[in-house]
């Protein structure tokens, strides 16, 4: 613990304050301009957080190495700045696909919420200390909210977001119930003293409630079974771009924080979840969460006729797989799990960038909406292919090497006892159903005739541009996934 | 050098796929591609002459989990390769007549060869692996797209049972990897690691059947016949006659090297079985029989072809279980001439006869006096059957003749029933030339009269009729890659155990 | 071992031949039959220069060649031939130049015909030349395919059902013997002929047999016979014996005769060289076991066969059934031979096997040549070929039917002609040797007698049949072409000593070591 004064601390939150910068310029620069096409103030706005964006990048990568302060308020090292860096990649690809979305009014605003997202998702995965935590979620909830219900003309959007924020407000209830509880036990609101003072015999049955409330309130963030309700909707009705940030950024992030929740925070507490050894502690309860949400996501997913619905589902069954590596808890699952989760969510950005296309055109998400899609746009369904095999797990993509990494990750901490392959099993299991229903999306794609009265491709060159560079970044950490770990060292 | 058959074929993809080609000039380029691949492996033969697993290329691919691209082949992959190249340049010339959307058939058929090559020629397991995927996806579209009946059920179920297959040993080599220590998934070291026994005992199963639902092993097969049907031409050729050998390659080069204990007696006898190689055995002799009868008794020119397929797939498996060098030898010349002549009989059912006269139905093409319309399918065919029913002088027999000889010395009885399975062969592809080719009816409409065997589709019948009779009559090219190779420390394992 | 390897380069040559034709012969009608009559008598002119360089007075092998084939499984490329190799040779050589004219007005895909005729020759050549089972297997069945596809694609209206006949029995008989030969490989290992003929002498194959193969304790002689079996139905089918025989008659009456001539004379040939040849040597101690019921099977097949050309009006059916008849004294022949009697009757073991070859040639000459005159008789009178459909023709056709009586006696065996001396050697060997079945075999002369002088009698005899007032006699170039197999019959007939002279060692040599 370092005291430091406050021009120390800004020094070392420039990245984050850049980026809240940015999007003060966009909401001023759009007032400026309100009487634009919607078009060009869109690509106003989106230059310039691809700008602020860009900046925060660099001072990140200029930054400092390592620094705690305030009570592990912030916790800087190589990982988390790899980390804010990615989350800030991964806003500024939204973003830009964005520019084509059907947002007529309040451009501004959209812009700076999703910004405002950004910053919350910067600091969620740079502190350890409670309180933090707790207010970056917040922040970060909120502006979600206030972006599912963004398209004022849909009913379903709006239900959507009501349904999203009295879920999230629950949820959120109850992590503040166990956070309180964690700092009733320890009096302290950081991570590592936290862990250190729990540690104990047996489990003080306080420790379990506050176990359980914590994985309620971070399972509804991440959409794991059975805190999943909202997933479904949130991602049908929200407007494209919002769903493409609730799906990677948001999720990102909260995966990391929950990660270091559990397992610096809850350190003491692990149990276990080995096939017949069962010991009590938070593993085996994500152990369950963890295989309801594969299986359950899996398989709802096969009869889903939207693909954002599908999209949702299995969001969740990914959940699941994730979680998987949460139970060996070693500095090598959480590098899976971060690569893993960073791969999916450009595979999904990617994934929303072509729904939107089509349903520009089409109207709607169906899977007939996408027939014959290779005819008429070959380079888009090149590149959904490339995001729903990289999500199948199929070989060279990242999904596949991230799912690989994950499950020996989940091993690895047993090499002889091999105790979790039950659900490394179920998870394989599991994997293989969801290629059914991502290759139903293929078929339509490529196999389907398109209907006849199927126009001129409408897609901007700018969304061509952005989705191959995700695809060709998909392809690449899949097939050189070195790349990507040893920025994690 | 060898590793450019894969390079070659996925630039061939690439170009296929981004350059904005006429139809002849893509079926030109997938051509030279073929040509290329074939060419450098003839040439790479003349290299890696000595049978051991020779090393083509070694780089670190994720230092941190110990995982290697490492290319190596030995005589039993470079017989594969051979079978591959041959393999693909028939069914490219057999394609040639493909007009629908033709650059993105060569596209997924390259990418599907370029993953085949891969699978072949990889000594780490998690490339060995990377390569088995790739070549699901190709297979699924080329049958999805371009197929006939029932298409897309039947590449829904084929990509399917494939996954599932893959899944499988995607379990048993995570396991392996783990139990290895993590830090390797180099075939040769994992070879020589001492698994516990009990890991072994179910390992080795799980790996084997998964590879093996993509070889064909009863009862897990019923994909190889709706999936043969239904594909298109080539997609048949390089499924019957190459990807099922990939399975089987997986088996010997997988689950045997890997877990050679896996075959070893339990030490207690469940239903008359008393280890997994008793119940595979079986299985794969199950396989010979009822893959035969069922063909005998089929309505549809091209479900012959498909269960015959099924029944020369359980001589392979019945082979590797041998465990003697006889055995083992047969069941890869075994691969290498069933891929010819599955290819060569797909070809005449598929392309010479089917897309002439648009019926598969030997009741139908009993009236059409084929014999006389198209000759030279006729003689292809009556070529194509007498090899594949074993006859001396083509490679089917040398293949039969050391795994009957092989089950012999170890499961008698065995023996019996692959002879059985013999003369099924002889009658089902007897009953199914008379009535294809020699029916005697003619209600030949002479007014329409069938067009002739086109210049692509006779050069590439004389390659695989070439290659399968050049092997007939002088085997020792293959054996001389395949018994060193047999003998090579790699197989130590196996030769601890049940060996003879 | 020979410098030269004449015998591949004689083996080769139809092959290349047959290759030729169908690569060249798309021209024009002519050139397949040009082509394939070149090559078969080149075929000829290299038998008959091995027929200079062999040395009669030596028993052994001549002209071996020995290459390594496939060492895994002990196939090997193994030739070599002695005095009877020779006659086999000499009479394929002879016989396919005669089919190639006699099938000379061939309509239909002439190409794709006289290239399967090359190939049967190939076959046949490879077959009578080969001494290890996998190498000499190989030719078995390549000569089973060219005559499949000969009688299904140009027989006559029921050749489906014939072929199939035929490809069925000869394919259940082949895998009989090759399952019967890969028990022996396992137990022994070895597929040479050579080799196995002195494990058998020296009694040491059936024991390993029984002591390897293990099915409930076989004792050595229950193995033996199992096996032997096996083999046997293989040849016994070819040959044909008696009740193995129901195939020929369709088969040889539907083949287009060209090919009949060759199925008759030597593809029938295969079945008795394979006894002399694998049989003997191999499983002579089986021989002897089942003497009796062998000796049975071959008079049944003498006298019932005669008796069937007795009831026949198809002249080819007939013929056919003559075929069966003729070769039914050569298995009198072997099997009686076979009968241990120690070092006494080595003569007349020598004159009976003696009498077995040379009336394999004979018989191969004179029924060709007999089918070759129904193949003239039926092309000129529209397709018809019953006993009762001709008449008095002797009148209309005088050299054809003096001709074809010269072939008619020859067969009946009439002395003077060749027919005669072969059958007179096997009486007089196997009469001390197996006194019962010879009597008996004598009833066969008797009604061959009968029969074909009913056809010289119904055919050439008689009121004149008013249809045929107007049939062409011989031309020509018929006459010159029939000129040699007649003049051949005469030589064979008169001066026996020609094929005596080149078999007699060998023979005496294969008595010597038949005496375990």
């Amino acid at each position: 613990m370092i005291a430091t004064g406050y021009a120390e601390l800004l020094r070392l939150v420039v990245p984050e304050v850049i980026v809240v910068v940015t999007a003060l310029a966009v909401l001023v620069a759009d007032r400026l301009v309100r009487s634009a096409s919607t078009r060009s103030r869109l690509i106003q706005g989106a230059a310039i957080s691809c700008i602020g964006c860009v900046c925060a990048i660099a001072s990140l990568l200029l930054a400092p190495q390592f620094a705690t302060v305030y009570d592990g308020s912030l916790v800087l090292t190589p990982q988390t700045r790899m980390l804010q860096i990615a989350l800030l990649g991964l806003t500024a690809l939204v973003i830009l696909l964005s520019t084509e979305s059907k947002i007529d009014t309040h451009v501004g605003e959209y812009l700076a919420l999703i910004l405002f997202a950004a910053t919350s998702t910067m600091f969620l995965v740079a502190t350890q200390n409670i309180l933090l935590i707790f207010l970056s979620l917040e922040l970060l909830s909120l502006s979600l909210y206030v972006l599912t219900a963004f398209n004022k003309r849909s009913a379903r959007s709006a239900e959507a977001a009501l349904r999203y924020f009295l879920f999230g407000g629950m949820s959120a209830a109850f992590t503040l119930f166990g956070l309180s509880i964690l700092y009733g036990l320890s009096n302290s609101t950081n991570l590592l003293q936290i862990g250190a003072s729990i540690k104990g015999p047996s489990l003080n049955p306080l420790l379990i409630v506050a176990v359980i409330t914590t994985i309620i309130g971070f399972g509804f963030k991440i959409a794991a079974v059975p805190f999943h309700f909202w997933a479904p909707d949130v991602y049908q009705a929200a407007p494209a771009g919002s769903a493409a940030l609730i799906a990677s950024a948001s999720k990102v992030a909260s995966f990391a924080i929950f990660y270091q929740v559990l397992a610096i925070g809850f350190a003491g507490a692990d149990g276990s979840g080995d096939w017949g050894h069962y010991i009590p502690g938070w593993v085996p309860a994500i152990g369950v969460v963890a295989a309801l949400s594969m299986v359950f996501g899996n398989l709802v997913a096969i009869t889903q006729t939207s693909v954002r619905r599908l999209l949702a589902y299995s969001a969740i069954a990914h959940a699941g797989y994730i979680l998987l590596a949460f139970l060996s808890h070693t500095q090598q699952s959480f590098n899976a799990v971060l690569y893993y989760i960073v791969t999916y969510a450009l595979a999904v950005i990617g994934a929303f960038g072509v729904i939107s296309v089509v349903e520009e055109r089409t109207g709607g998400d169906k899977l007939s909406d996408f027939a014959g899609l290779s005819r008429r746009e070959p380079v888009l369904s090149l590149c959904m292919l490339i995001f729903l095999l990289s999500l199948a797990g199929i070989p060279p993509l990242a999904g596949f090497f991230g799912k690989f990494y994950l499950f020996t990750s989940a091993l690895s901490a047993q090499p002889q006892k091999l105790g979790l392959l039950w659900l490394v099993v179920l998870a394989i299991a599991m994997s293989a159903v969801s290629l059914y229903y991502y290759l139903q999306v293929l078929k339509r794609i490529y196999v389907t005739e398109p209907s006849s009265d199927s126009g001129p491709a409408l897609t901007q060159i700018a969304s061509k541009v952005v989705l191959c560079f995700i695809a060709l970044t998909v392809v690449l950490l899949g097939c050189a996934p070195n790349l990507f770990l040893q920025w994690l060292r | 050098m060898l590793a450019w058959t894969i390079y070659i074929s996925f630039l061939g993809v690439l170009a296929l796929m981004l350059l904005k080609v006429s139809a002849q000039a893509a079926r030109i380029i997938a051509l030279l591609t073929a040509v290329a691949g074939l060419a450098v492996t003839i040439a790479g033969f003349t290299h890696l002459r000595t049978g051991m697993m020779t090393t083509i290329v070694r780089l670190p691919w994720v230092p941190s989990l110990g995982l290697e691209y490492h290319l190596a082949a030995d005589g039993i992959s470079l017989t594969l390769v051979l079978l591959t190249g041959i393999v693909a340049i028939a069914g490219i010339l057999f394609s040639w007549n493909i007009d629908r959307r033709t650059n993105e058939f060569f596209a997924f058929y390259l990418a599907l060869i370029g993953g085949v090559y891969g699978v072949f020629l990889s000594a780490d397991l998690f490339l060995l692996f990377v390569f088995y995927e790739i070549a699901i996806i190709p297979k699924y579209f080329l049958i999805a797209i371009w197929g006939s009946t029932q298409r897309e059920y039947a590449a829904m179920k084929l990509a399917l049972y494939s996954f599932v297959g893959s899944a499988m040993v995607l379990i048993g080599l995570i396991a392996a990897y783990i139990v290895a220590g993590a830090h390797t998934m180099s075939l040769t070291e994992l070879a020589q690691f001492p698994f516990p026994h009990h890991f072994q005992t179910w390992a080795f199963p799980l790996v084997f059947i998964g590879f093996g639902i993509l070889a064909g092993l009863w009862p897990f097969h019923t994909w190889a016949p709706t999936g043969h049907v239904a594909a298109p031409t080539a997609a048949s050729m390089l499924l019957a006659g190459v990807v099922m050998k990939l399975g089987a390659y997986g088996c010997l080069r997988v689950a045997m090297t890997l877990f050679p204990q896996g075959l070893d007696p339990w030490g207690f006898h469940v239903l008359g079985f008393g280890s997994w190689r008793d119940v595979l055995s079986l299985l794969a002799l199950i396989g010979i029989i009822y893959g035969a009868m069922v063909a005998l008794v089929q309505q549809d020119f091209k479900f012959v072809i498909g269960y015959s397929s099924v029944s020369h797939m359980g001589f392979v498996l019945l082979g590797l279980m041998t465990l003697n060098q006889i055995g083992l030898t047969g069941a890869v010349l075994q691969m290498f001439s069933h891929g010819i002549l599955a290819g060569l009989l797909f070809a005449v059912v598929g392309r010479m006869v089917y897309d002439r006269t648009h019926s598969r139905d030997l009741a139908v093409l009993e009236k059409m006096n084929l014999y006389r319309a198209i000759p030279f399918a006729a003689v292809t065919f009556i070529i194509a059957s007498m090899a594949s029913i074993g006859l001396p002088g083509f490679s089917g027999f040398i293949a039969e003749l050391q795994v009957v000889i092989g089950a012999w010395r170890t499961f008698s009885s065995y023996a019996v029933g692959t002879g059985i399975g013999i003369v099924i062969g002889v009658a089902y592809m007897w009953r199914a030339m008379q009535r294809a080719f020699f029916g005697e009816d003619d209600t030949t409409d002479e007014a329409h009269p069938l067009p002739p065997i086109s210049m692509p589709e006779r050069i590439g019948a004389v390659i695989l009729i070439g290659s399968s009779l050049t092997i007939g009559l002088y085997p020792q090219l293959i054996l001389n890659l395949v018994i060193p190779a047999l003998n090579s420390p790699l197989f130590d394992g196996l030769r601890k155990g049940a060996w003879q | 071992m020979s410098a030269t390897p004449l015998i591949t380069m004689l083996t080769a040559v139809p092959l290349v031949g047959a290759l030729a034709v169908l690569g060249l012969g798309a021209r024009n009608r002519n050139l397949p039959r040009a082509i394939a009559l070149g090559f078969s008598v080149v075929a000829l002119a290299l038998t008959l220069a091995l027929w200079h360089r062999f040395d009669p007075t030596i028993g052994e092998l001549q002209f071996q060649e020995l290459h390594a084939w496939i060492p895994a499984i002990g196939a090997a490329y193994r030739v070599g031939i002695d005095g009877l190799g020779l006659v086999m040779l000499l009479l394929s050589a002879v016989l396919v130049p005669m089919s190639i004219f006699a099938s000379w007005h061939i309509q239909e895909r002439p190409k794709l015909y006289f290239s399967l005729v090359l190939f049967l020759q190939a076959g046949l050549f490879g077959t009578f030349t080969a001494l290890n089972f996998i190498h000499w297997f190989v030719f078995w069945e390549l000569s089973l395919i060219p005559a499949f596809f000969l009688i299904r694609l140009w027989g006559g209206p029921k050749r489906a059902s014939a072929a199939t006949q035929f490809f069925v029995y000869t394919m259940i008989g082949s895998v009989a013997l090759l399952l019967s030969f890969l028990a022996i490989y396992q137990c022994v290992g070895t597929f040479d002929f050579i080799g196995l003929a002195d494990l058998a002498r020296n009694g040491q194959i059936f024991p390993a047999v029984a002591a390897k193969l293990g099915w409930r304790s076989l004792s050595p002689d229950h193995a033996a016979a199992i096996i032997f079996l096996g083999a046997f139905l293989g040849f016994a089918v070819k040959v044909p014996l008696i009740p193995f025989h129901t195939w020929l008659p369709s088969a040889y009456a539907e083949a287009p005769s060209g090919t009949t001539m060759l199925l008759t004379g030597a593809m029938s040939k295969m079945g008795v060289y394979g006894f002399l040849r694998i049989m003997l040597p191999i499983f002579g101690v089986q021989v002897r076991t089942f003497l009796t019921p062998l000796l049975w099977l071959a008079v049944a097949t003498i006298v019932l066969s005669a008796f069937s050309a007795l009831a026949q009006t198809d002249l080819k059916r007939i013929l056919a059934y003559s075929s069966i008849n003729h070769l039914g004294y050569c298995m009198l022949a072997i099997f009686a031979a076979a009968r241990f009697t120690g070092d006494s009757s080595a003569t007349d073991k020598i004159t009976a096997l003696d009498g077995a070859i040379l009336q394999m040639f004979n018989h191969g000459l004179t029924a060709a040549t007999l089918f070759w005159f129904v193949a003239l008789l039926e092309s000129r009178s529209g397709g018809l070929r019953g006993l009762n459909d001709f008449g008095g023709l002797r009148k209309v056709v005088p050299v054809f039917c003096g001709l074809m009586g010269i072939a008619l006696f020859s067969s009946l065996g009439l002395p003077g002609l060749n027919g005669f001396v072969g059958e007179f050697l096997i009486f007089r060997g196997a009469f001390p040797l197996a006194i019962w079945a010879t009597c008996l075999a004598v009833i066969g002369l008797l009604v061959t007698a009968i029969f074909i002088l009913t056809i010289l009698q119904r055919v050439f005899y008689g009121p004149l049949n008013e249809a045929w007032a107007t049939m062409p006699d011989l031309s020509t170039k018929e006459r010159i072409a029939l000129l040699p197999p007649i003049a051949l019959m005469f030589a064979l007939g008169l001066c026996p000593q020609l094929l005596l002279g080149v078999i007699n060692s060998t023979v005496m040599k294969m008595v010597q070591q038949m005496r375990y």
